[in-house]
């Protein structure tokens, strides 16, 4: 398999789990909302999330060519073996403040991403990133609604939000870290540099922070780091642990 | 003295007369209304209605919504825990179509004059009742095919007939929900379908979920009719047009075969076709149960009731918020 090649399916895991394990999240929600028709807005969304790595999961099982599923991807790697954000991991503890900032940061990063990625000069990449961005576009869109609902509403929730933010915070640098497999990738004109997007980020999430009368936290705090590279926060192997119970128990049943 | 008391007569002479108006125009109307119902004209919003026909749609359309709103839970527990993405993918969206049962149906009860937070709250108080079916614990992914299967396949039967009751937004609600619920169905059946050709231990989950959910599905219908204390007027008014007995004697006749059909036994030694009447001959339902279940004790009443509650409490300082971010906007 040529460099590039193995280049391309980490970036797609990349991608597929961190949607992967947000979906996750997110669906844990799924008959607890606050209100039934949030209750239908966030099982949308999980459901994009769940299409979006069910897609790159494909793509990378393509590559690799060795007769891997989706599947494969998803239920049989460990948790050194995830490449998503630690930010997409945290657990959200029914507190739907928490989720939504956590799209909101998260969707205004995939929104930036996607977009370029949509000029990719690996045809299926680019037809994935079309897609994933009309979905993440409704998601910045409802969770920005809803930052800013929950930061200018009640005192109560203005307090809560401006915690969910403060604690969010120090995993937004994770959003535009990079190595050597983006390098090749960038070189080769199917990636682009994830750095460049800081800036309009901070637009935009500044102008709904400060929409919400929230303040964004000192940028003198620690960052966390580390999904890039499969060490994450304790939360995953919980997640994971749940999640693909079934296929380890049952590893020839077809389901 | 005279006078007060000739008054007092001509009062109550002309009082009587008025209760004696009201009843005739009442009993005209509902002489009406029992009319139209037996042309099989279709009752509107607006439409004069007997109190005891709306106050018995609404409890049987909000415990119906209830019950979409709280079936959501059972299966909702296997969404973080299903064993393929493919698999996990439709229950989300499945899960997701019974809070959009809940919404529909909940609107559409909302006609009758009752918003929907008096309906909720009715539910979290435990004054309302939902399918007695959902305080059955789901235990292994086999229930999940079980549920979709039987107990969707339960109320598909029973919902195909209210497609065709007497009140118009409740029969609409049930056109648009039937072509869910199909979907539904299917994929439930499908679930068992593959568990059936699989492994020996997926064989055996199936099984055991078949047998932990039969007869709680055959419960769904209700009460035998004799025992059914709403049924002589609901069946009047067009807004059931069968008996439950009946319903429920439609639901094993079309799904023993399927049961046959992927190898899964019928957990009822009583069962057994009966070619006089051309239907099955089952086994005695146990119905202490079902009342056991009914009033409060069954396996996951308690805990049904509970999460319910935690949702609501949980999102009530988010509900706050929006209504008062709302409340700035229309003020500035």
């Amino acid at each position: 398999m040529t460099e590039l090649n193995i280049a391309l399916i980490e970036y797609c895991l990349r991608i597929a789990d961190n949607s992967l394990i947000h979906a996750q999240r997110i669906a844990d929600w799924t008959g607890h909302g606050p209100i039934l028709e949030e209750d239908i807005a966030m099982s949308n969304v999980s459901l994009d999330l769940l299409g979006q790595a069910r897609g790159f999961y494909t793509y990378a099982s393509q590559l690799e060519g060795n007769g891997k599923s989706e599947d494969f991807y998803a239920f049989h790697r460990g948790e050194r073996d995830f490449r998503n954000r630690l930010m997409v991991e945290q657990p959200d503890l029914k507190d739907f403040g928490f989720t939504m900032m956590k799209l909101f940061l998260n969707g205004c990063f995939d929104y930036l991403f996607f977009r370029d990625l949509m000029k990719s000069r690996d045809e299926t990449i680019s037809g994935l990133a079309a897609k994933s961005i009309k979905e993440v576009t409704y998601h910045v869109r409802h969770a920005g609604d809803w930052v800013v609902r929950l930061g200018d509403g009640t005192e109560e929730s203005h307090q809560r939000i401006q915690k969910s933010l403060n604690e969010l915070w120090p995993f937004t640098n994770e959003l535009f870290e990079q190595n050597e497999v983006d390098e090749l990738l960038i070189q080769n004109g199917a990636a682009f540099n994830k750095k460049e997007l800081k800036v309009e980020w901070d637009a935009m999430v500044n102008e709904i922070i400060t929409k919400a009368t929230l303040i964004i936290p000192s940028d003198k705090i620690y960052f966390h780091s580390g999904g890039i590279n499969g060490v994450h926060s304790e939360h995953l192997g919980f997640l994971l642990a749940e999640m693909q119970y079934l296929p380890r128990m049952y590893p020839d049943a077809i389901w | 003295m005279l006078v007060s008391l000739i008054l007092a007569k001509l009062i109550s002479h002309l009082g009587f007369m008025d209760v004696k108006v009201k009843t005739d125009d009442l009993s005209a109307k509902e002489t009406a209304f029992n009319n139209s119902i037996k042309d099989g004209k279709v009752i509107e919003p607006k439409d004069w209605m007997p109190e005891k026909y709306r106050k018995q749609l609404l409890r049987m359309m909000s415990q119906h919504a209830h019950s979409e709103v709280v079936g959501m839970l059972p299966e909702g527990n296997w969404i973080t825990r299903a064993p393929s993405l493919a698999r996990k993918a439709i229950l989300i969206a499945k899960v997701q179509d019974e809070a959009g049962h809940g919404l529909y149906i909940y609107s559409a009860a909302e006609t009758l004059g009752m918003d929907r937070s008096e309906m909720v709250d009715q539910l979290l108080s435990g004054k309302a009742k939902y399918s007695s079916i959902f305080n059955y614990p789901t235990l292994t992914w086999a229930d999940i095919g079980a549920i979709g299967w039987l107990v969707d396949g339960a109320a598909i039967v029973n919902q195909t007939v209210l497609a065709k009751c007497s009140y118009g937004p409740y029969s609409r609600a049930m056109l648009r929900i039937c072509r869910e619920e199909n979907f539904h169905n299917k994929q439930g059946y499908q679930i068992l379908a593959f568990l059936m050709r699989g492994t020996k231990e997926q064989k055996e989950m199936a099984q055991d979920a078949m047998n932990r959910w039969w007869w709680p599905s055959l419960m769904m219908f209700g009460p035998s009719d004799k025992d059914s204390p709403n049924s002589a007027d609901l069946l009047k008014w067009k807004v059931k047009l069968y008996t439950n007995d009946d319903l429920r004697q439609r639901f094993i006749d079309r799904t023993v075969e399927q049961a046959e059909a992927i190898g899964l036994k019928v957990p009822d030694d009583k069962l057994k076709w009966n070619e006089e009447s051309r239907h099955y001959d089952f086994g005695e339902i146990n119905w202490e149960e079902f009342f056991q279940v009914i009033n409060g004790n069954g396996p996951c009443n308690k805990l049904r009731l509970k999460q319910r509650n935690d949702a609501h409490s949980n999102g009530q300082w988010v509900r706050e918020a929006a209504k008062a971010y709302s409340e700035k906007r229309k003020a500035n």
